[in-house]
């Protein structure tokens, strides 16, 4: 075997290492979304077939009839993480400076509902939230609440349902991220005449960013593109875009526009998260990833 | 510096810098898009219809059909009687006379996730597993007719059901000289109320729409029964109606749902739960599923707290149909059973058990009548009461007062979808 091959092998090595999540990545993430785009652009009907047309007109269609639940969803999943990081941010410093030995137990607990179907879970919130359930019957007897007060089928409902489906995803990372900062850079600050406050504004936090980061784009992706709380807890002017591109595909078989709006969404999530990570710097995103 | 002071350059060079000239990058880039543009089009969704048979084929096929003695029946659930009567389900008593040993599936849930179960199958021309299914007209057992995805039927060989089919539930529409599916049991689509909570009887389609029920009214969440119903209410014929009557439907349940007054498009059967807890006072609901939480509310003392009514505009009459997929294995078992259930005796006890209106309407009632006089106790009671019953025998004023479902082309379904879908999903 001549010098050369062996460095041409050595060459190669890296490809040939990467080669397995290539191959992952081109068969489950391109060649689908080559065809949703594909599809994003034909005309036709299901019994006829579709034809590859290059028909953008798609895309004006799908925004014109669903742009309403289209904002709408990117406003309740940036509702939801906000209210997850208010949540979530106390629970997950709590934990990480003063959870002691107990730490991994109080994890187990946050995580101890997922233990239970998302699906069977929200409806355990449908059974709790009804017009005359365990919550709010008691209240309308005594008169706290007028009669005809009510939560499901509201924006509420769905926002409340899905804040708590997915403040986990919210409190691990900004966990693992606090968990790493040393309590001596807190008694540093102390020492330096920092106050309680000014020393977490200047050093926890500044160093919990990655988590943040991450525990933002965990929550705000998920949730903006759920639909099975608007469709369990929501009532009118809840849908959200999953809801529309689920019935879209399954019971109206138009898989084109069903296509264009799944295509829309991604587009403008990735964007999103490419700006996001532009004023965060992504470098925080790997020292996350890094652990 | 002035214009003429300017350094001569040859033309020449300066059009060689400006022509747009092609470089590696771009001719990959060029190529990469061609790829790209070729692996689009090459994406194409191929259509799932299939031809018809020519029609001295089905015949021919009925002929060279022997009987296998085993049916896969897939149904809905709680929609087939459970309770022995004189010691015998129908289920029963189909073995019994036939031999013919039945698997009974509750695998039906709705109809569009079924199809999409079976769609695939019948499109690749293979056997679905079912011999005999149940799929409701008003969309889902057209789109199945309209693609030629069922076994056509030979009706000659359903004595039965030529007997005693009533002339309401024959030949429909949907499925002209019942050539590939004959009535499993129907149902009217209206209005259910609990009298206690709206404070007055309910009698008009109008009162959906009263803003003193604001934010405690259902509507099905379909785009089948409600945009047909909504126009019933309208007074308009859904069975003859067209694109301006359609958006004139779309326009009234917008402003009901802008208004507040709309509390929730709902599922299948949503109108049970809603209604039970009191979330709903008055809702779109199917005429058996008012009797089923009937039923459950008798037994904990509250007879009639819930209330049905077809509202003086009028309501929808649906047909549950039974129907042999292409490729069933044993396609004269299934056909043996479709006819089994015409007998007077088994409609009887069917209807009797899940109250549906029943298709053979005369023989099923005629039997009921002679079974009283020797029945005792609890059955004693339950043939007289659903002999009685309008769920299960609805007056001709009733009937009369119904409509059959707008039948919709491939073309025509796209324009109804753009109309009504953006008002379910709001």
């Amino acid at each position: 075997m001549s010098a050369v091959s062996a460095r041409r092998r050595f060459r190669l090595a890296p490809y040939l290492l990467a080669l397995p999540g290539i191959v992952w990545l081109a068969v489950f993430f391109v060649v689908p979304i080559v065809m949703t785009l594909s599809v994003s652009l034909q005309t036709g009907d299901v019994e006829r077939g579709f034809q590859f047309t290059w028909h953008f007109a798609n895309y004006s269609d799908a925004m014109g009839r669903y742009h309403v639940q289209f904002v709408r969803s990117l406003f309740y999943g940036l509702t939801v993480t906000g209210a997850t990081f208010v949540l979530g941010y106390p629970m997950a410093y709590w934990i990480a400076f003063h959870g002691g030995r107990r730490k991994s137990f109080y994890l187990f607990l946050l995580l101890l509902p997922f233990f239970v179907s998302f699906v069977i879970r929200t409806v355990a919130w449908q059974f709790i939230l009804s017009d005359n359930g365990i919550l709010l019957g008691p209240l309308k007897d005594l008169h706290l609440l007028p009669s005809n007060f009510h939560v499901l089928a509201t924006s509420l409902a769905v926002i409340g349902g899905l804040t708590y489906n997915f403040l986990p995803f919210m409190v691990l990372p900004l966990f693992v991220s606090l968990e790493r900062i040393d309590p001596e850079l807190v008694e540093a600050a102390n020492d330096l005449y920092a106050s309680r406050v000014r020393a977490f504004l200047r050093v926890v936090f500044p160093l919990s960013i990655p988590g943040v980061f991450a525990g933002v784009l965990l929550t705000f992706v998920p949730a903006a593109a759920d639909y099975v709380s608007a469709s369990i807890l929501g009532g009118t002017r809840t849908t959200m875009i999953g809801n529309v591109i689920q019935t879209l595909y399954l019971t109206n078989n138009d898989y084109p526009l069903a296509s264009a709006l799944s295509f829309i969404l991604m587009a403008v999530l990735i964007v999103g998260v490419m700006v996001y990570a532009r004023v965060l710097g992504t470098e925080r995103v790997y020292e996350v990833a890094g652990g | 510096m002035s214009e003429n002071q300017r350094p001569m350059v040859d033309p020449a060079l300066l059009r060689g810098l400006t022509m747009p000239r092609m470089t590696r990058r771009a001719a990959l880039r060029g190529a990469g898009l061609a790829g790209m543009a070729a692996a689009l089009a090459a994406c194409g969704v191929k259509g799932t219809s299939k031809a018809a048979p020519p029609a001295d084929e089905v015949k021919a096929f009925w002929d060279k059909q022997t009987k296998a003695n085993v049916l896969n029946f897939a149904n809905w659930p709680a929609y087939i009687d459970t309770d022995p009567v004189n010691g015998k389900t129908t289920l029963q008593r189909f073995t019994d006379s036939t031999g013919i040993k039945v698997n009974y599936k509750e695998v039906i849930q709705d109809n569009d996730s079924f199809l999409g179960k079976i769609t695939p199958s019948l499109r690749a021309g293979q056997d679905t597993g079912w011999d005999l299914m149940v799929i409701t007209n008003g969309g889902s057992i057209e789109k199945l007719i309209r693609q030629n995805f069922l076994q056509e039927l030979d009706t000659a060989r359903m004595p039965n059901f030529n007997q005693y089919a009533s002339a309401q539930f024959k030949n429909p529409s949907y499925d002209p000289g019942n050539k590939h599916s004959v009535a499993w049991q129907s149902g009217i689509t209206a209005i259910g109320y609990n009298p206690k909570l709206t404070g007055r009887e309910i009698t008009s389609f109008d009162d959906l729409f009263d803003p003193k029920f604001k934010g405690r009214v259902g509507m099905f969440g379909d785009n089948v029964d409600l945009p047909n119903f909504t126009m019933v209410g309208l007074g308009i014929k859904p069975e003859t109606s067209t694109e301006a009557d359609w958006r004139r439907a779309a326009d009234k349940l917008k402003q009901q749902r802008d208004s507040g007054i709309l509390r929730k498009y709902i599922d299948n059967a949503g109108e049970i739960q809603g209604l039970e807890s009191g979330d709903l006072w008055l809702s779109m609901a199917y005429s058996g599923d008012i009797f089923q939480i009937n039923a459950e509310l008798e037994k904990a003392g509250k007879a009639g707290a819930i209330k049905f009514v077809i509202p003086e505009q009028g309501g929808m009459l649906w047909t549950d149909n039974m129907c042999i997929p292409l490729k069933a294995k044993h396609p004269l078992d299934a056909l043996t059973y479709m006819d089994f259930v015409y007998k007077p005796d088994i409609a009887a006890q069917l209807a009797a058990f899940i109250e549906y209106i029943t298709p053979a309407q005369d023989g099923a009632k005629a039997a009921m009548q002679s079974q009283i006089p020797t029945a005792k106790g609890d059955e004693k009671s339950t043939l007289e009461a659903a002999v009685k019953d309008p769920l299960i025998f609805p007056t001709a004023q009733d009937l009369s007062n119904t409509h059959r479902y707008r039948v919709l082309t491939v073309d025509e379904e796209k324009v109804w979808n753009s109309i009504f879908e953006p008002i379910v999903q709001s």
